[in-house]
């Protein structure tokens, strides 16, 4: 134990502990600020009231919104969920020319077909359509944006189940149906949860396209809420928006809170045996 | 129970190998049958193409008196026996062995009966409850069998059965295979690579190369008299010696040869490998021969062996075929 070698392992603590607090402190104010009867954008042992609380709950949009974003993250995320499965077992199975050629120009489209340069189209589209201020609709178009990311992540897990599993099944007489729910999904499920999850959080956190597809005030979600949040002087309403990122943050923490105990995360395929 | 016939039967993969071609074959109501042969012979596709899950390009192929052909795998009434046993790592043992009930739509007290008495017929009780990874390669291999037995299928396909376990459970197993194959009485047909598994296994085998049947015959007659010089080299667990001699092959397996004052080959002593109970001497001509132990000739001396007639066969130099 030389100086040089505590003086490194001191140097070693500060960084981490340095690391640690740049992120821990916007936890803590999100854990302290809903219920400070003065929350500011500082980080102080708060004075404890709920009043916040109930000014959040009297906001004529901010329940209403977290409802919006629960129903569009649902539609999202489920149909990614079940598409991306089904598509993503085909590709793994079928014969095809040039599929993994098809798989990556997907995946470099995704970000480009969702992203920004495409919003005008998209709001066109969807305006000649009549889905403005439709939830289902917006659900779709988020849905769409991560089907290939999701498509090409569950792809690798279908790989990894044997297809002398599925042979296995077929010999005794299993339907393709019968495969898939018995067979392929099961032994997939890390893959399928882990997909779930990512869906789940990145139509949660998305912005741009219910900002822009959402017009109504009463059909935003929460991410798009959090920014009409202002009191009458236009700065930061602080009574309001500590308690509504509050309640804004706790859904993707249980669901994965959730889903890694019933399942567990992998970002690979693969058979534990 | 029934009888597997395959008449004309070619398997072409895209791209146009022909795994198995021209086939003709005839497995008996009841019998244990080897597909024997080296690795991309076409013995795998063969069972995979009587199993449905390969289809016959070419020829029929029947079960009992049932054209299979077109039908799909579930509907031909086989059971088979992957090479990984392929157990659903996801269910228990009892629901891998009742997979098969389930499929057919058989109400849960059915299964769970079915599963614990079928496994209880390979001696599996008390694992029920536990998942493949939680058994050892005996285990999941007699699992798998299980699972195989209770789809009371009229044919049972054994891919490498036995090629997953390590050698010593391997003899074990082996005994195990064929007990339970003589109880069911099913007509079952194995796949593997190793001569010496074939032998013991089997009622009848089928030597394959290229996608061809060389020979068909029981353990001894494939031993005793092997149909042409691949069959020769292929089977025994010494190489049999194969002499050219002017327009014939002279064939003679090393365990029939002897040292005699006269015989068919002559030679010095090159090389003594111990096989146990008995060693391999290798001549300088090429020949080998077995001697019990303890009874080695030193290297470097001139040993004369020979054989009885009936156990020399004479090969035609040009086509490999047995002459006499």
């Amino acid at each position: 134990m030389s100086p040089l070698w505590m003086v490194r392992r001191i140097g070693f603590y500060v960084l981490v502990a340095v690391v640690m607090a740049f992120f821990a402190v916007p936890m803590l104010w999100l854990a302290s600020a809903p219920f400070d009867s003065r929350p500011g954008l500082g980080l102080r042992w708060p004075d404890w009231t709920l009043d916040n609380v109930t000014a959040t709950f009297d906001h004529p949009y901010a329940l209403t919104s977290l409802v919006n974003s629960l129903v569009l993250c649902v539609i999202a995320t489920v149909v990614t969920t079940v598409l991306a499965a089904l598509a993503a077992y085909a590709l793994s199975r079928v014969r095809i020319p040039g599929r993994d050629l098809l798989l990556y120009l997907l995946l470099l489209l995704s970000s480009v077909v969702t992203g920004t340069a495409a919003m005008v189209p998209i709001f066109v589209m969807m305006l000649q359509l009549g889905l403005i201020n439709s939830q289902f609709g917006t659900a779709l178009v988020i849905a769409g944006g991560m089907l290939p990311a999701a498509i090409f992540i569950l792809k690798d897990f279908m790989d990894a189940v044997p297809r002398s599993y599925e042979e296995s099944a077929r010999v005794f007489g299993a339907s393709p149906r019968q495969v898939l729910a018995h067979v392929v999904l099961p032994v997939a499920r890390p893959g399928v949860a882990t997909i779930f999850v990512w869906a789940f959080v990145n139509a949660w956190g998305n912005f741009l396209l219910p900002f822009l597809l959402l017009r109504d005030v009463g059909a935003q979600p929460a991410a798009v809420l959090l920014r009409t949040l202002y009191d009458e002087g236009g700065s930061a309403n602080l009574t309001v928006i500590p308690v509504f990122s509050l309640l804004y943050s706790i859904p993707v923490v249980v669901l994965y809170l959730f889903v890694n105990r019933r399942y567990g995360f992998r970002f690979h395929g693969g058979i534990k045996s | 129970m029934a009888g597997i016939t395959a008449r004309g039967l070619s398997t072409v993969y895209p791209g146009g190998v022909r795994a198995v071609d021209e086939l003709d074959l005839e497995v008996t109501d009841g019998e244990l049958f080897a597909l024997l042969g080296p690795s991309g012979c076409g013995k795998t596709t063969l069972l995979r193409t009587i199993a449905g899950l390969e289809s016959a390009s070419e020829g029929t192929v029947s079960i009992g008196s049932r054209d299979v052909t077109r039908l799909p795998p579930g509907d031909r009434r086989v059971a088979m026996v992957f090479q990984d046993y392929a157990l659903f790592p996801h269910m228990t043992v009892a629901e891998n062995i009742a997979y098969p009930l389930k499929v057919r739509g058989a109400a849960r007290s059915v299964r769970d009966e079915t599963a614990a008495r079928t496994a209880a017929g390979l001696s599996l009780d008390g694992l029920l409850e536990r998942r493949p990874g939680q058994l050892s390669g005996g285990q999941q291999q007699r699992a798998a069998l299980a699972r195989a037995v209770a789809a009371s299928a009229e044919v049972l396909l054994l891919d490498e059965p036995l090629s997953n376990l390590d050698a010593r459970l391997r003899l074990e197993a082996r005994t195990f295979l064929k007990k339970l194959q003589r109880e069911l009485a099913l007509t079952t047909v194995f796949v593997t690579h190793d001569q010496a598994e074939a032998l013991a296994l089997a009622d009848r085998i089928a030597v394959m190369d290229a996608g061809r049947i060389r020979q068909i015959g029981t353990p001894r007659e494939v031993f005793q008299r092997p149909a042409d010089t691949f069959v020769a080299n292929f089977i025994g667990s010494t190489p049999m010696n194969l002499v050219p001699r002017d327009a014939e092959i002279i064939g003679v397996r090393p365990e029939y040869l002897a040292p005699a004052p006269s015989g068919l080959f002559t030679g010095t002593v090159s090389i003594v490998e111990n096989l146990g109970v008995t060693s391999l001497v290798t001549l300088d001509c090429g020949v080998g021969y077995v001697v019990p132990e303890d009874d080695e000739p030193a290297v470097g001396t001139t040993v004369t062996v020979d054989a009885p007639p009936a156990r020399v066969l004479r090969y035609d130099r040009e086509t490999g075929l047995l002459v006499r």
